[in-house]
């Protein structure tokens, strides 16, 4: 892919991950965010959290299901959108639907496990965005970077449980996003045993004697 | 500003409609006056036109009522679908007349009631209470309707009765959530079904309610029959009511059987008892900016209190 293709590609990575904040905004301004609005800010913004997340998750099993990989270089931007969407969602707990009320915030955090994991979720991906610079990739080295950024699963299935102990009864998007995880998890899952079987049978191979190396 | 001019006109003893709404749709309610001349309509009334009572300033908060708009837009009725819009937006699938309410069990003259007789039976009044949902958010809704006790007393309930039944309307076609189907993982069976010991039912402050907002109930608001019980979270009010039935046991209630551990048969609002999820101490009341500390029996404990004196409330929640 030419500079000038990826270019063109990352803006629109921006544009489509900035257009759910649009589309907010702009129900705001027209007055259509329903009869509870802080309810509706809240749930769109951790939707959208969750949206981006899976959609992180899922540009490397599309490598391994389809060998097309362009894509993964979008990881650490849709991430980081997940992250700041996540923030954004914290915040409004925070100042709106709490109004600063700390003695009732540490409570609900301690008490209500949905929130407890949704903190969880939303600590693990800090260490995350702050080490998703080039910088902080060249700091800790290759290894140690990706050995850390495995967190982001953790953070899925936070997510998951999350929106799982939240969701009234009744309701089945919740099953959805948490199948989706789960398809996205045991693809890499597959993946990862697969090589491991692989590496291993070389390592086999590479030890008896008289045998040419099995072809990669 | 209409909120003021409510409070304003708090005193007045019949509630002039066109005060809850804003400009627009009082003028669609005029337009419907002018399509349904009055005489015309009485036989069979329905959603949005208007409904005299008188109002039962005894029984009345004073707090300013939700906009009507919220009321009727941001619901909880299962039946039509669990998303909030679902009701306003399904609510033209459920035919309110014509209607039979079936009044039975432990009573010395059962009865089926067509909607319009029970309508003329008793006296309408106004009364302005708050609702509480278990989800954590409330309004204040000027409801018209008749104590569910005037109803109770004339059918005589035996010594045999010691709990009432509520059922609401089995209708796939009416109600678009009770059809079959493979992907419904929804733990709800129907038709719903609530429940009130004896006492609580005939608690002057159980209402049967059949309008609000000076109008005949809208469809997604339970027409066209509903009870209306402001100490208990919102569920327990059964909606679109076929059955009236008075049992000897404690009946199940639907919620209960899809989730025992969350919702009691009792669900008395109570700040002090959380839901196993989340915390019961406050609530948004819609319209307002700020959480409000949710009060006990949802403020009418110095009414109802009384009835649940010496039970163990985190037991019988
Ligand atoms: C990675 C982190 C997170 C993700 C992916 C996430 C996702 C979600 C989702 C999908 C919903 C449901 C939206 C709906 O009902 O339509 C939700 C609701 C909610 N989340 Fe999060 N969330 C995260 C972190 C947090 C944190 C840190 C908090 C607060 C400490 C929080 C508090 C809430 C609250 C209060 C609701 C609304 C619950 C309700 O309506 O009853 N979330 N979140």
């Amino acid at each position: 892919m030419s500079r000038r293709t990826r270019i063109a590609f990352k803006a629109s990575v921006w544009v489509l991950c900035l257009l759910p904040l649009v589309v907010l905004a702009y129900r705001a301004v027209t007055g259509d965010l329903g009869a509870n609005p802080i309810s509706f800010v809240t749930n769109w913004l951790g939707q959208w959290t969750f949206r981006l997340l899976l959609a992180a998750l899922a540009l490397t099993p599309i490598r391994i299901l389809f060998g097309i990989s362009w894509q993964v270089s979008l990881r650490r931007l849709v991430g980081l959108f997940a992250f700041a969407y996540a923030c954004l969602h914290f915040c409004v707990w925070i100042v709106v639907d709490h109004f600063f009320d700390w003695h009732q915030m540490g409570a609900d955090i301690l008490k209500r496990r949905y929130i407890t994991v949704g903190m969880l979720a939303l600590t693990l991906l800090v260490p995350l965005a702050v080490t998703s610079t080039n910088a902080m990739l060249k700091r800790l080295g290759g290894m140690a970077w990706r050995r850390l950024h495995r967190l982001v699963y953790v953070v899925g299935v936070l997510a998951s449980l999350h929106f799982l102990w939240l969701a009234k009864k009744g309701r089945t998007d919740q099953y959805l996003y948490a199948t989706i995880l789960t398809l996205l998890l045991g693809i890499r899952a597959w993946d990862a045993v697969r090589r491991a079987l692989r590496k291993r049978r070389q390592q086999q191979t590479a030890g008896a004697p008289g045998l040419a190396e099995a072809p990669h | 500003m209409l909120i003021k001019r409510a409070q304003m006109f708090k005193a007045s003893e019949i509630t002039d409609p066109t005060l809850y709404f804003n400009r627009r749709e009082f003028m669609v309610g005029a337009a419907a006056l002018a399509l349904f001349p009055r005489g015309a309509e009485a036989a069979a009334p329905p959603a949005g036109q208007p409904l005299k009572a008188t109002r039962n300033t005894a029984f009345s908060l004073s707090d300013p009522a939700t906009k009507f708009e919220s009321a009727t837009t941001y619901n909880n009725f299962y039946e039509f679908g669990v998303d909030k819009g679902d009701p306003s937006r399904l609510a033209h699938t459920l035919k309110p007349r014509p209607w039979t309410v079936q009044v039975d069990g432990h009573v010395a003259k059962p009865k089926t009631y067509d909607i319009d007789e029970l309508l003329k039976l008793f006296p309408l009044e106004e009364r302005v209470y708050a609702l509480r949902c278990v989800e954590g958010w409330s309004m204040v809704i000027p409801w018209i309707g008749f104590p569910l006790a005037s109803l109770l007393k004339r059918v005589e309930p035996t010594g045999q009765a010691k709990f009432v039944e509520f059922t609401t309307l089995m209708d796939p076609e009416q109600f678009p959530a009770q059809r079959k189907s493979v992907l419904n993982l929804s733990p709800i069976e129907w038709p719903y079904v609530e429940g009130l010991r004896l006492d609580e039912a005939m608690h002057p402050l159980a209402l049967l309610t059949v309008g609000m907002y000076g109008q005949v109930l809208p469809n997604q608001n339970g027409a066209p029959i509903r009870v209306v019980l402001p100490w208990k979270y919102g569920f327990k009010s059964a909606k679109s009511i076929v059955r009236i039935r008075l049992v000897s046991s404690q009946p199940k209630s639907t919620w209960e059987k899809a989730a025992p551990n969350e919702y009691g048969f009792f669900s008395n609002v109570n700040p002090e008892v959380d839901h196993p999820r989340w915390s019961q101490a406050s609530e948004r009341r819609i319209g307002e900016f700020l959480r409000r500390k949710t009060l006990k029996f949802n403020g009418y404990a110095d009414q109802i209190a009384s009835l649940y004196a010496g039970m163990d409330l985190r037991k019988y929640y």
